[in-house]
């Protein structure tokens, strides 16, 4: 899992029908300190996060398992909203 | 997921029996100011997109292949919708 912001939202009206009522984000992926680090991506979000918040994503097929039995078809997916974190 | 440009269309007669029916398009991964990024892929879609559209594409084997309705398809990327706005505010 990593740590990114969310950067802004998609909207798209046609679709996979397995993505109705799904909330699509734009994420920064971030480093412990907070910078910006690699490509910006689309996640699912399975948090409730909003615009501006810094959150934990997973990758891969893992993505689509907070909307099982859904067959999410998503590959991203936001699990967790941090509230704060420290660097030792 | 990925956001990407439909670039162009991809026809295949012999193929794998699980692409039947499946339409490929070429599709170029775009930045958010729309700029080119990284190489074209080939994605199966599912959602009838077109040349010229913004799409939103999974690049992942089993995501890609439940998109196609297809248990264990070999194939890593698929169009999953079709892209009305991206508003990013930071």
């Amino acid at each position: 899992m990593q740590l990114a912001r969310v950067i802004g939202d998609v909207v798209a009206t046609r679709k996979d029908e397995n993505l109705a009522g799904v909330t699509l984000l734009v994420l920064q992926p971030i480093d412990v300190h907070g910078k910006p680090v690699g490509r910006t991506l689309v996640a699912v979000d399975a948090a409730g996060a909003g615009v501006g918040e810094v959150v934990f994503f997973v990758r891969g097929k893992e993505a689509s398992f907070p909307f099982y039995p859904t067959e999410v078809p998503a590959d991203a997916g936001i699990v967790g909203i941090v509230d704060h974190w420290d660097i030792g | 997921m990925q956001i990407a440009r439909v670039v162009g269309t991809v026809v295949s007669t012999q193929k794998h029996r699980k692409f039947e029916g499946a339409k490929l398009l070429l599709v170029q991964p775009v930045s958010l100011d729309d700029q080119p990024r990284g190489p074209v892929l080939l994605a199966v879609d599912s959602v009838g997109a077109g040349v010229h559209e913004k799409v939103l594409v999974v690049i992942e084997g089993r995501a890609a292949g439940e998109a196609l309705g297809q248990k264990a398809a070999p194939v890593d990327a698929a169009i999953v919708g079709i892209i009305d706005s991206v508003d990013v505010t930071e």
